[in-house]
């Protein structure tokens, strides 16, 4: 187990030896199925991951998830505190719970994911879920990683449904409202399903995200939540849609480490050649800089 | 030519703004809590009201018209520790010194609901407390301590309606009627929740057992003070002097709503709600504190609730001197820290009183500590003169115009709580835990940048520090506690205890008040433990979000 | 054009072991070392042992932050140091905080405990005792 920690920690530092574990592992059979987790603090992501976890075991499966909190922007510190609402299964050899900050991963927290996924799933961990708090890119970074992403919502929404930020519709696959047994949770489920009525994409044959109602913190719902994530995944192999996705995200991934490496560089070009920086100064944009740093990467 | 005599107030304006004399040593002048603090108080700062008296609503200045010269303050040290038979030797000896008043502090694992042969209790036995598993723990603890006699105050809240249950069968025993006894049980799961964190079950079924024990009570054990809503907890986790008010009166209007949604009219049980709040180092603030939580609670009781009996309305305490306070470094100057905490408890009108011994940063107080802090109360009563007259500083132009802030200060906290929906909802977004660690932290910063002095810890320090004698626990009596749980569980009558859990999750799984269930099962033999694990079966267990 | 080795935060698992549940202190001090740049994995209250050193290997974390109030020091401690020798992973470093005899200091630093500090240490002192541990992180 510490060997499969010390990897993941490999990956997020892209240590030049994780490059050799990875080449390695390739061949391992193994690749995991990745749910997503995302939406607002405070809609119970944390206790629904871990009653869904507990329903996983009972299917004796090995889960791994990877909670990510945020980092202060100025120290780089952070205060994970995921791993608190998953008491019950510390000491569970089948669990694997890591939590990751969301920054300080060079080419950000999806490519940190993406190779502490694989490494997960070599080590034979299926499904992998991620968690994440809703705030900022993070919804974004998650739905890019993710084969199935899940949106949580609660009925004490304040505004109501209208309140979710344009975008995180877009991106679910299944929707879950969480504390179901409170006042509030049919209108949520009008609202929701007038809204994607509306938003309706189109195509026959397409997903139609379901709606599933959970009490998390009474285990209800669990069952209803397992089933839409597996239809989802039996759809994506149906349509060829799994393989679809999975080379574009190595495309993706392609493009961010391009962008990775040569982030690097110009730093670097920009710390060392005093002549750039000057011209830069003079410049007063940008562009030509750029333009000039990158005919110097070629 | 006339010249016009100039405004006292405006003279002394313009000399204290024109002095060169200022202290630049950059320590705050503002309260503990935050509060700023004028240089001066006059009676333009008198809030403009009807003069105030003791014994009449809103109780500002006392809630009985003879305060201290008609029945000074309980003295209740808190104590407890290791077995029922050392501290049941520890309160004869308090009670010969003249303490009026029996205080049970209980060790982690009986907190907790577990048995001292549980795993887990492994290290924790009579460290902070007496280990009490059975009936028979609690029998030796009163051994020749005649209840009906005494009043007693136990801290414990999860297990609590078990405990009292334990001491109602000890009573039995005893052939005291119910009726005639007098005590508190501190039962106050909400701010387990918020602050203390030594909650077992969900919000809801902890609340359930909280009313059922206020119903039981009700009825049959009427002199009994059957909750100690605390804002102790809530402060030495960190929270503010308005914080604590607020959110202990807040939680309070939570019990009371329990109590009524039960079907109880609210004069029923409200004038056996009691409170207990910190005295912290900060002295005016804190007098100020309890004069507004007077106010406030008679207020929301008669306005809001309809109170009709003046008895709901009149908010009776216990104080505890600030243990936050307390250093390690030098600590005979704890001491003073507790007599002066004391002073602003008895100036504020406390009913009842426990002065921290100068050792309790390191360990349990020995003997010598212990009997220290109870001399201290004594000095304050006996010598000071400051028990000769009701409310003192009532009429002062500072502390009336801090206690008018402090009561703002509250309702301000009384309107966000109601935002979130009440109490229970605000516990579970973290909106306490959220204050308290900021409040916290806020604190903390300040200390370090010495902006606040904590003597002999960031400031005034010695180089060599005296060892102090401290007490501490034999381990032999861990063993000794283990051998005698599984000795009762051996020689009871096996059939009748296990019937009694039966019918006990039976009545969880329903709506019965527990209380006989759990009082049949005491009677039994059960131990606290095996209560526990049953009603844990029906009601889960509870993990907090954690807020940092 | 070898990629950089990110500088990742030295990672701390900070927990409260034992049944007390006075979280004051420990949550100042994760606060104060998140403010000086360590990634802080909290576990909250009630932690075994066994709960505490399973969390650090998991995420790989290279320091165990304990705080104990009740008394159980002298149990619960030398049972995480045990459980880190059970795991082969002594390289993680144990400190802790809360009520602690300077006998019971002593006798614990012996059998492992890298350090352990009394309610009043100021947190730059906890901040600066890591940072010297741990120079390249955090």
């Amino acid at each position: 187990m510490r060997a499969l920690a010390r990897a993941i920690t490999l990956v997020e530092r892209r240590d030049p030896q994780a490059r050799a574990l990875q080449q390695a592992l390739r061949d391992r059979v193994g690749k995991a199925y990745v749910v997503g987790f995302t939406g607002a603090p405070g809609t119970g992501k944390s206790t629904l991951v871990d009653a869904l976890v507990a329903h996983l075991r009972k299917q004796d499966r090995a889960v791994a998830v990877i909670a990510t909190d945020p980092n202060s922007p100025f120290t780089g510190g952070a205060i994970l505190g995921d791993r608190i609402r998953m008491q019950r299964h510390a000491l569970d050899k089948k669990v694997f719970i890591r939590s990751m900050g969301a920054r300080g991963h060079l080419g950000g927290l999806a490519l940190a994911t993406r190779e502490a996924i694989r490494l997960l799933g070599a080590f034979g961990f299926d499904p992998v879920i991620l968690e994440t708090v809703g705030v900022g890119q993070s919804e974004l970074e998650v739905a890019a990683v993710a084969d199935t992403t899940v949106v949580v919502l609660t009925p004490n929404l304040g505004d109501g449904v209208q309140m979710i930020k344009a975008g995180i519709l877009e991106i679910a696959d299944v929707f879950v409202v969480n504390k179901a047994d409170l006042e509030g949770y049919q209108r949520v489920m009008i609202e929701l399903r007038s809204m994607l009525s509306l938003a309706a994409r189109g195509e026959a044959g397409s997903w139609k995200p379901p709606i599933v109602a959970t009490a998390a913190a009474k285990g209800e719902g669990i069952d209803g939540l397992w089933e839409a994530i597996e239809s989802h995944r039996k759809h994506l192999e149906a349509t060829g849609r799994a393989e679809a996705q999975a080379e574009q995200r190595l495309r993706d991934e392609t493009t961010e480490v391009v962008a990775e490496l040569a982030r690097e560089r110009a730093r670097a070009a920009l710390a060392d050649d005093g002549r750039l920086a000057e011209r830069l100064l003079q410049d007063g944009t940008p562009y030509e800089v750029a333009e000039e740093i990158l005919r110097q990467l070629t | 030519m006339k010249v016009r005599a100039k405004d006292p107030r405006q003279v002394w304006q313009e000399e204290f703004d024109s002095s060169a004399s200022r202290r630049n040593d950059g320590i705050e002048t503002s309260t503990i809590s935050g509060v700023p603090v004028e240089p001066l108080y006059t009676s333009d700062d008198l809030p403009a009201r009807p003069e105030e008296m003791p014994g009449q609503y809103p109780y500002t200045r006392g809630i009985h018209p003879t305060g201290y010269r008609g029945r000074l303050w309980t003295m209740r040290q808190f104590s407890g520790f290791a077995t029922a038979q050392e501290t049941n030797r520890r309160y004869k000896y308090l009670l010969a010194n003249g303490q009026t008043g029996l205080s049970v502090a209980f060790d982690m694992p009986t907190l907790m609901g577990q048995d001292s042969d549980a795993p887990t209790s492994r290290g924790e036995i009579g460290h902070c407390g007496v280990a009490i598993d059975s009936l028979a723990d609690m029998e030796t603890l009163f051994e020749g301590i005649p209840l009906g006699d005494i009043t007693t105050s136990m801290t414990i809240n999860s297990p609590a309606a078990i405990l009292l249950c334990m001491y109602l069968a000890v009573a039995e025993k005893q052939g005291v009627s119910f009726k005639k006894l007098g005590g508190t049980l501190q039962n106050d799961i909400l701010k387990e929740f918020i602050a203390q964190k030594e909650f077992i079950f969900p919000p809801e079924p902890s609340m359930r057992l909280v009313v059922d024990s206020i119903e039981y009570c009700a009825k049959e054990v009427p002199k009994w003070n059957t909750i100690s809503i605390s804002g102790y907890h809530i402060r030495e986790a960190g929270s503010t002097a308005a914080q604590e008010l607020a959110f202990t009166l807040a939680d309070g209007m939570a019990y009371v709503d329990a109590c009524i949604e039960r079907g109880m009219h609210i004069d029923e049980f409200a004038s056996r709600l009691s409170f207990f709040f910190d005295a912290h180092i900060d002295f005016f603030e804190e007098i100020a504190k309890f004069r507004a939580a007077r106010r406030i609670w008679a207020r929301w009781m008669r306005e809001k609730y309809g109170a009709r009996d003046e008895r709901s309305w009149k908010l009776r305490f216990h104080t505890q001197t600030a243990g936050v306070s307390l250093t390690a470094q030098q600590p005979e100057l704890n001491i003073a820290r507790t007599a002066l905490e004391a002073m602003s408890a008895v100036l504020g009108g406390t009913q009842s009183l426990h002065t921290n011994a100068m050792d309790e940063v390191l360990a349990l107080p020995t003997d010598k500590a212990a009997r220290l802090a109870l001399r201290t109360q004594q000095l304050i009563a006996y010598e000071t003169g400051v028990a000769n007259t009701i409310d003192p500083l009532g009429g002062s132009y500072f502390v009336e115009a801090l206690t008018d802030e402090m009561e703002r200060q509250a309702e301000a906290y009384f309107k966000r709580i109601e935002e979130l929906g009440g109490v229970i909802p605000a516990i579970e977004a973290a909106f306490f835990q959220k204050e308290i660690a900021d409040a916290a932290f806020r604190y903390q910063q300040e200390l370090e940048q010495k902006r606040r002095l904590m003597v002999g810890v960031n400031e005034f320090t010695v180089d060599e520090e005296e060892e102090i004698d401290i007490l501490r626990i034999d381990p032999k009596l861990e063993r000794e506690q283990v051998e005698r749980v599984r000795a009762v569980r051996a020689k009871r009558d096996q059939a009748r205890c296990t019937k009694a859990l039966t019918r006990l999750r039976k009545a969880a799984a329903g709506t019965d008040n527990l209380m006989p269930h759990i009082l049949e099962a005491v009677r039994a033999y059960a131990t606290e433990g095996e209560i526990m694990s049953t009603l844990i079966e029906v009601f889960g267990l509870y993990t907090e979000r954690a807020v940092i | 054009m070898a990629a950089k080795t990110a500088t990742k935060p030295v990672r701390i698992v900070m927990a409260k072991v034992g049944l007390d549940g006075h979280d004051r202190g420990v949550k100042v001090v994760a606060r104060a070392l998140r403010d000086a740049g360590y990634e802080v994995i909290y576990t909250g209250l009630r932690q075994t042992p066994e709960m505490v050193v399973d969390a650090a290997l998991q995420e790989d974390a290279q320091v165990i932050g304990l705080s104990l109030h009740s008394g159980a020091h002298m149990t619960l401690f030398p049972a995480v140091i045990e459980e880190l020798k059970k795991r082969d992973a002594t390289d993680i470093v144990v400190f802790g905080g809360g009520i602690i005899p300077d006998d019971d200091i002593a006798e614990l630093k012996k059998q492992g405990v890298a350090e352990l500090f009394t309610p009043g240490t100021p947190l730059q002192d906890i901040v600066a005792w890591l940072k010297k541990r741990f120079p390249e992180g955090g």
